[in-house]
């Protein structure tokens, strides 16, 4: 077995009646940076939860560096838990807060206080030692947040939300932030969010949590644009989703017959059988308009309405029998040529179709 | 909406600017008038007595003769020592039980607190009445020890200090528990979740981090009990000996027997003096904002608090430190697996303790109830027989029907006085920010931490020139003071809690401020109103201090004719009224709750 560096197995849980978590596992090896993603109530909390030891499983296994930790207490498993809060002590000023982790491993003063002003000087934020965190910032507060983290070098970082509670930009800058130090100190890292813009841009490898279950674990990308079900392909950004029934197949290629009896062709990595009722998908910006060389997939509609949010346009159109389809293009300030009304054409690869069991 | 229509609003609104400064004045007014005049004015007429000799001449032979006489400093010196015993108690015993309230989930919470709040809300001297029959000579206490053949005479539990001790920490102790838990209710718990995560055992992660951010509420209830305590004597005249008097027992004697007016002033004032270098002291260590449960971090602390606050890390550093070295060597020990589930025996001794703890509050008012049903003619244990001739004289009587009808229509009166002055008081303060508010807002409360005796003396004095002695109006007035206080705290509860965008989304929907008021906020602040209405109602029905001066003697409260009977004699009677109290009470109390539950049930 490979060793990793957590290797939860079939972790479960229940909350009187409630099922919080089915039976999930996940590995993350050493350095890696995983995030689970869900909407609330997934599950991903819990699981999170479990790991840290704030809750005990009611069956599965956790191990931590090759040991067995599932009923371990959370101070003996060597793991660093950034809050959604922040949870930073209000009775003890910002140098105590980070040097309370290294007063629990009874560090010599001297240590101490090295250990403190050096993690202190890698969040920037050396000057604020003597301040209690009330008197900072919530941005300031987060930094705090990781710097008492790292000061003990956990062999994992747990982190609950941390960011929800920042505005949009602070949160832009923290992630990048959390990344550069996730890379430059080699530590593992599991992330939760529900934010799956968040989770894209910081995760080498994403879990896809619902209903207490796990959905797929993939890269970003394999996510984006391989998702193995229907709701990860719906919770990822944006779809054109549509029903259909399978009429052929040729090996991985799988024709569907879809809404207004239009036949597309598109790639399945599950097996299907003639006549089964599918879902297809397909990525909004992987649909053309008006192609002057139509791909595989082709078929037309009236433009009902043109949305241009910043960098992107979105464009809707209505098939014949009343499907709304999406496209999106990057915003040129010369395309007013298609208004709404107007007769297009759509198109699309087989290669960017994704065939999904419903 | 229309753009005429717009600009007439907008004229409309700068011309009631003024009258909304009026309303703000309005608001308020009725509280200052009405403490000014029947609180603050009597008790300076009193204090200023004790500086008046016979003749009228300024004088200081009251104060002369207070510090000459070393039996008064005696008697100080014994209430002192009688308050602070009964304030490490009732914290000793009362953190734990604060402690699993705010830490348990919220239904077991909720069922809990029922238990603690029901010796606060059973009458004083029912629960009184309760001790004397459990720790008399005879009482039930000593029969099982008896029985149990753990002595062969019986223990003196009674008319001596430890029964003072158990009467007051009893007494006391919900008060105490209340106010750490709205403190400790505030400690996010994501902390020690925290601080476990950080490397720290259950005991140091409870020590470093958990006790000290709760030293607020313990440091809030401490003096509240202590400042209570203070203004006592119920407890020890009945439960105490002679070694035992405390302060007010002297105020009463000088005032009753000796009728000099102007010693009791004097000694009024060094209970008053007592009780304000104690608020000193305590606003100079830790700040009074933390009465309201604020907390205390980012403040400037002055020597004093420093100085506490390095000795207070030290000792918590230590125990945190001791606890841990328990810890490992209970796991050397156990030496529990990674691989299974340990059963959570952390909370065992604290639910022991808790239990143990809140018996010891609740079971004296249940022991009246057996009691009552005695056939003998003493309150005695275990009760012979069974017999309703006790319940039967009482409703026969015509003195204890007369004493009950009044209590009742005083009650009413003043909880409605209270609510009509405190409630408008209350939107004030919450709703406006001003310079001064929280002078104002301790103005208001003031009546609370002023010993009642105080209060009760000097408007016995005020009454006797108004001639408002031994008049129903006289008893509502005085109880109207009590309630203020209580209605201004609970309604503040109420509207720190209420979105106050309902009314600014009535407002602009069309809605006026009268409209809004009657339509959007009374309606769902109704719940709080009516259960502060029930607690200013019991505040006044279990009065007595007020009640046994203003009455004069000559007409009668419940708890006043209660008092009178228990000083000639205590009889089954007696059980029989407390336990009649008790079902009333608990009636009151359901209904509130009730009323309460339905509010948030919407």
């Amino acid at each position: 077995m490979q060793k990793y560096k957590l290797n939860a197995i079939n972790i479960r849980k229940t909350y009187d009646d409630i099922t919080a978590l089915k039976s999930a596992s996940i590995q993350l090896k050493e350095g890696e940076f995983l995030t689970l993603l869900g909407p609330s109530g997934s599950g991903k909390t819990t699981l999170l939860m479990a790991i840290a030891g704030l809750n005990s499983p009611d069956s599965g296994e956790i191990w931590i560096d090759g040991e067995l930790a599932t009923h371990l207490p959370p101070f003996k498993r060597d793991l660093g838990m950034v809050f959604q809060n922040y949870a930073l002590f209000p009775h003890m000023t910002v140098f105590d807060n980070i040097a309370f982790p290294l007063r629990m491993r009874k560090n010599k003063a001297s240590v101490i206080k090295e250990e403190v002003m050096k993690v202190l000087d890698i969040v920037e934020l050396g000057h604020v030692a003597n301040r209690y965190p009330k008197e900072l910032s919530g941005g300031q507060q987060q930094r705090i947040a990781l710097a008492r983290c790292f000061v003990y070098k956990p062999s994992i970082i747990l982190m609950d939300e941390p960011l929800g509670a920042l505005d949009k930009k602070l949160r832009d800058s923290l992630q990048r932030e959390i990344k550069k130090l996730h890379e430059n100190l080699g530590i593992t890292v599991l992330y939760v969010t529900h934010d799956q813009e968040e989770a894209m841009v910081m995760s080498d490898r994403i879990c896809v949590m619902n209903n207490g279950e796990i959905d797929q674990i993939g890269t970003p990308a394999e996510l984006y644009f391989q998702p193995s079900t229907v709701f990860s392909a719906d919770f990822l950004g944006e779809s054109n989703l549509f029903s259909g029934t399978v009429s052929s197949i040729n090996e991985q290629e799988v024709e569907v017959v879809g809404p207004s009896g239009m036949v597309i062709k598109g790639m399945s990595k599950v097996p299907v059988n003639t006549g089964d009722e599918v879902k297809f998908m397909v990525r909004p910006e992987s649909v053309d308009l008006n192609a002057l060389e139509t791909e595989e997939n082709v078929t037309h509609g009236t433009l009902t309405e043109v949305i241009v949010s910043g960098q992107i346009t979105k464009l809707f159109a209505e098939l014949a029998d009343g499907t709304e389809m999406m496209s999106t293009q990057l915003t040129r300030t010369s395309e007013h040529t298609l208004r709404v009304g107007a007769k297009v054409s759509l198109s699309w690869r087989a290669s960017n179709t994704v065939i999904l069991i419903s | 909406m229309s753009l005429p229509s717009k600009a007439a609003s907008g004229i409309t609104g700068a011309s009631t600017f003024k009258n909304r400064d009026w309303g703000k004045i309005l608001s308020i007014s009725p509280a200052f008038l009405f403490l000014g005049f029947f609180f603050v004015y009597p008790v300076i007429l009193l204090l200023g007595l004790s500086l008046v000799d016979d003749s009228g001449a300024l004088s200081l032979e009251h104060y002369v003769h207070l510090f000459e006489k070393a039996v008064y400093m005696k008697v100080l010196l014994i209430t002192l020592k009688i308050a602070a015993w009964t304030t490490l108690f009732a914290l000793l015993a009362g953190y734990p039980i604060a402690y699993l309230l705010s830490t348990t989930n919220s239904n077991t919470r909720n069922s809990l607190i029922i238990w603690v709040l029901m010796p606060f809300w059973t009458s004083f001297l029912v629960r009184t009445f309760a001790w004397m029959v459990l720790l008399g000579r005879h009482g039930a206490l000593n029969d099982l020890l008896f029985a149990l053949d753990l002595i062969d005479v019986p223990v003196r539990l009674i008319y001596n200090f430890t029964g003072v001790m158990i009467g007051m920490t009893h007494a006391l102790m919900p008060l105490c528990i209340l106010t750490m838990l709205s403190v400790m209710e505030n400690i996010d718990r994501n902390l020690v979740s925290a601080a476990s995560t950080l490397g720290a055992r259950g005991g140091q992660s409870f020590w470093r981090v958990y006790f000290p951010l709760s030293m607020p509420g313990v440091a809030a209830g401490g003096m509240l009990v202590f400042i209570t305590a203070l203004g006592f004597f119920i407890t020890p005249a009945l439960l105490g000996g002679a070694r035992d008097t405390m302060i007010v027992q002297v105020i009463i004697f000088q005032i009753q027997e000796v009728l000099n007016w102007g010693f009791a002033g004097a000694i009024a004032m060094l209970l008053l003096v007592s009780v304000l270098i104690i608020f000193t002291i305590y606003d100079q260590l830790i700040g009074l904002s933390t009465l309201s449960g604020e907390s205390t971090q980012g403040r400037k602390k002055g020597l004093i608090g420093r100085f506490g606050a390095r000795v207070g890390s030290i000792i918590i550093n230590g125990l945190g430190n001791a606890c841990e070295r328990f810890g490992v060597l209970i796991d050397l020990l156990l030496r529990p697996s990674a691989g299974v589930a340990r059963k959570s025996m952390g909370r065992l001794p604290l639910w022991i303790v808790s239990m143990t703890v809140l018996a010891f509050l609740c079971i004296p008012a249940f022991f009246v109830i057996p009691v009552s049903f005695t056939e003998e003619g003493f309150l005695g244990w275990p009760p012979r027989g069974f017999s309703l001739q006790w319940y039967e004289q009482i409703l026969q009587s015509e003195a204890w029907a007369a004493a009950a009808s009044r209590s009742f229509l005083v009650a009413s009166a003043s909880a409605l006085l209270g609510m009509s002055i405190g409630v408008p008081a209350a939107f004030f303060l919450v709703r406006r920010q001003f310079f001064g508010k929280a002078a104002v807002f301790a103005f208001l409360v003031s009546p609370i931490i002023m010993p009642n005796i105080i209060i009760a003396v000097a408007l016995f004095y005020l009454y006797a020139k108004l001639g408002l002695v031994g008049t129903n109006l006289g008893l509502i007035l005085g109880h109207t003071i009590l309630a203020i206080p209580y209605v201004v705290i609970t309604v503040m509860a109420i509207l720190k809690n209420y979105d106050h965008r309902l009314d600014q989304a009535a407002w602009t929907l069309g809605a006026n401020k009268w409209q809004t008021l009657t339509r959007i906020t009374l309606p769902l602040l109704s719940a709080g109103l009516i259960a502060s209405f029930m607690f200013a109602f019991i505040i006044s029905f279990d009065e007595l201090t007020i009640s046994l001066f203003v009455t004069g003697g000559e007409v009668t409260t419940l708890p006043k004719k209660m008092w009178d009977d228990a000083l000639m004699r205590v009889s089954p009677l007696l059980a029989a009224v407390a336990a009649l109290l008790l079902a009333f009470m608990t009636l009151v109390i359901l209904l509130s709750e009730y009323i309460r539950r339905r509010g948030t049930g919407k």
